[in-house]
């Protein structure tokens, strides 16, 4: 009785639903705007003597102008990915897509790639690897906006500035989380170019799933429903 | 007048600024005023390749990249919390002397005289007559030990000390519920803040460091020192002080840094 409602549901349902899209791509941009600026920032007072970013590279040709990219875009930043957590939350995604995490799993996965066995004939299911790199990078993201608020405001919320320690620090942990963007973006595109279905399905939403499914599963009595 | 490129060639090295040399270092967005004289020859920026030139330096681009920016210091003045009182240190971490900034060289400092200079004030102010510094000298006064932030990302710990500014407005009668207080300077420099800043108990007119009376390039005679600015918000050579409700630009706000500049 109820299956045709579940079945239905499920059946309209894409990979990637639509808010998901504009989410990730606006988180795109913002992202962009967040690290070219940051850099442009990071060049008039560099934490490592061996490391200014080429003027090509940064936004902004001036610090002004660095600055002014740089609190624009952590409004976007900030707002959408409030947005993509709360949606992920809500939806059930984040359940659905990130969890479990198998450990035994991550290790083959580990080797498989490492290997370059790592297979990605269907997109709607997310290895261990996939799993933990987006996890993780869900957890700098947030680390990067808490840091850069006390960077912003080491007065105004110095105890949460006081967490950190010193004000170097904070810069230190900054700069440190966009690191581990910047190297998950690479790894991120990369694979995203070798298998060109999972950058078209960021796009047009991919696959349709049937997310029904779990939960005909879990519920024997609708599987038995003829 | 030198010319430096906007930013170095990567993975050069670099020698860093010693703490302990600090009248050797850079003012902090001298850079930046340079860099508009070499406007056009400098590099693109990323979003430049696209477009043949900075972006943005588009009128449109900058009319909302400016409107954010004055939109972010309603949000500043919105979280200031009048009472917060900023961390304070030991005399033993004290930076000595403390670093140089400005939009010049140390060595282009013109110094200003003590004895003939006098404090004028202007706008919303009971009792205007000028001050002298040795009456400013003889008032009470208040020590800081508080961090410098420069909009760069460096800092320092500093020790000033100076009258309360606070109290010095309500002695010469100003209207304390006007909007701004606005600082003209002898290098014909300008800043301002905003009357909570200038009410909070860790903004001082500083008239001493580390105990001695400031030497020139750090502001002799007078100079504003606040816990909950940043750097270039803290005047130097302060001539003349202006309680108003209009909001004018200020030397580095017209260049399109952040008017509010609270941390």
């Amino acid at each position: 009785m109820s299956t045709p409602a579940v079945a239905s549901a499920g059946s309209q349902a894409r990979l990637h639903p639509l808010p998901l899209r504009i989410m990730h791509w606006i988180n795109a941009v913002a992202i962009f705007i967040m690290i070219g600026s940051g850099w442009k920032i990071y060049n008039d007072d560099v934490i490592f003597g061996f490391l200014h970013f080429p003027d090509w590279i940064v936004i902004g040709k001036w610090a002004q102008y660095g600055l002014q990219w740089h609190f624009f875009g952590m409004w976007i930043f900030v707002l959408n990915g409030l947005a993509y957590i709360a949606y992920g939350i809500a939806s059930g995604r984040f359940r659905r897509k990130l969890f479990p995490i198998s450990m035994r799993e991550l290790f083959v996965t580990i080797g498989e790639a490492l290997r370059f066995r790592l297979r990605h004939d269907d997109l709607t299911h997310y290895n261990a690897v996939q799993k933990v790199l987006y996890l993780g990078v869900m957890l700098v993201g947030v680390l990067i906006v808490i840091s850069g608020l006390a960077l912003w405001k080491p007065i105004q919320f110095s105890e949460l500035a006081g967490l950190f320690g010193s004000f170097q620090t904070i810069r230190l942990v900054h700069f440190l989380c966009m690191s581990a963007i910047v190297a998950f973006i690479l790894v991120h595109v990369m694979l995203a170019l070798l298998v060109p279905q999972s950058l078209v399905a960021m796009v047009t939403g991919g696959p349709v799933v049937d997310d029904g499914k779990r939960h005909a599963a879990a519920l024997p009595e609708i599987e038995a429903t003829p | 007048m030198p010319i430096r490129f906007s930013t170095p060639p990567i993975f050069r090295s670099h020698k860093r600024v010693g703490r302990n040399a600090p009248t050797k270092a850079r003012p902090p967005v001298d850079d930046i005023n340079r860099r508009g004289l070499i406007r056009g020859a400098a590099s693109l920026g990323a979003l430049g390749l696209l477009t043949g030139c900075d972006v943005s330096e588009n009128d449109g681009v900058q009319k909302v990249l400016r409107t954010v920016s004055a939109w972010n210091d309603g949000v500043q003045a919105t979280i200031f919390r009048p009472n917060h009182l900023a961390p304070t240190f030991s005399p033993t971490q004290v930076v000595k002397p403390p670093r140089f900034n400005a939009y010049y060289d140390i060595e282009d400092v013109k110094p200003v005289d003590g004895a003939t200079w006098t404090l004028e004030l202007v706008g919303r102010i009971g009792d205007k007559r000028p001050w002298t510094a040795q009456q400013i000298y003889q008032l009470p006064e208040q020590e800081l030990i508080i961090r410098h932030i420069c909009v760069e990302g460096w800092d320092y710990i500093g020790q000033w000390s100076g009258p309360n500014l606070r109290d010095f407005l309500k002695r010469v009668g100003a209207d304390l519920t006007a909007k701004y207080v606005y600082f003209i300077c002898a290098d014909d420099y300008t800043e301002s803040i905003d009357m909570a800043c200038a009410l909070h108990p860790q903004t001082i007119l500083a008239t001493k460091y580390a105990g001695d009376t400031i030497t020139d390039p750090f502001g002799y005679p007078l100079r504003l020192r606040t816990s909950t600015k940043l750097g270039y918000k803290n005047a130097k050579w302060v001539k003349a002080i202006e309680v108003t409700n209009d909001f004018r630009e200020t030397f580095w706000s017209k260049q399109g840094f952040n008017w509010f500049a609270g941390i």
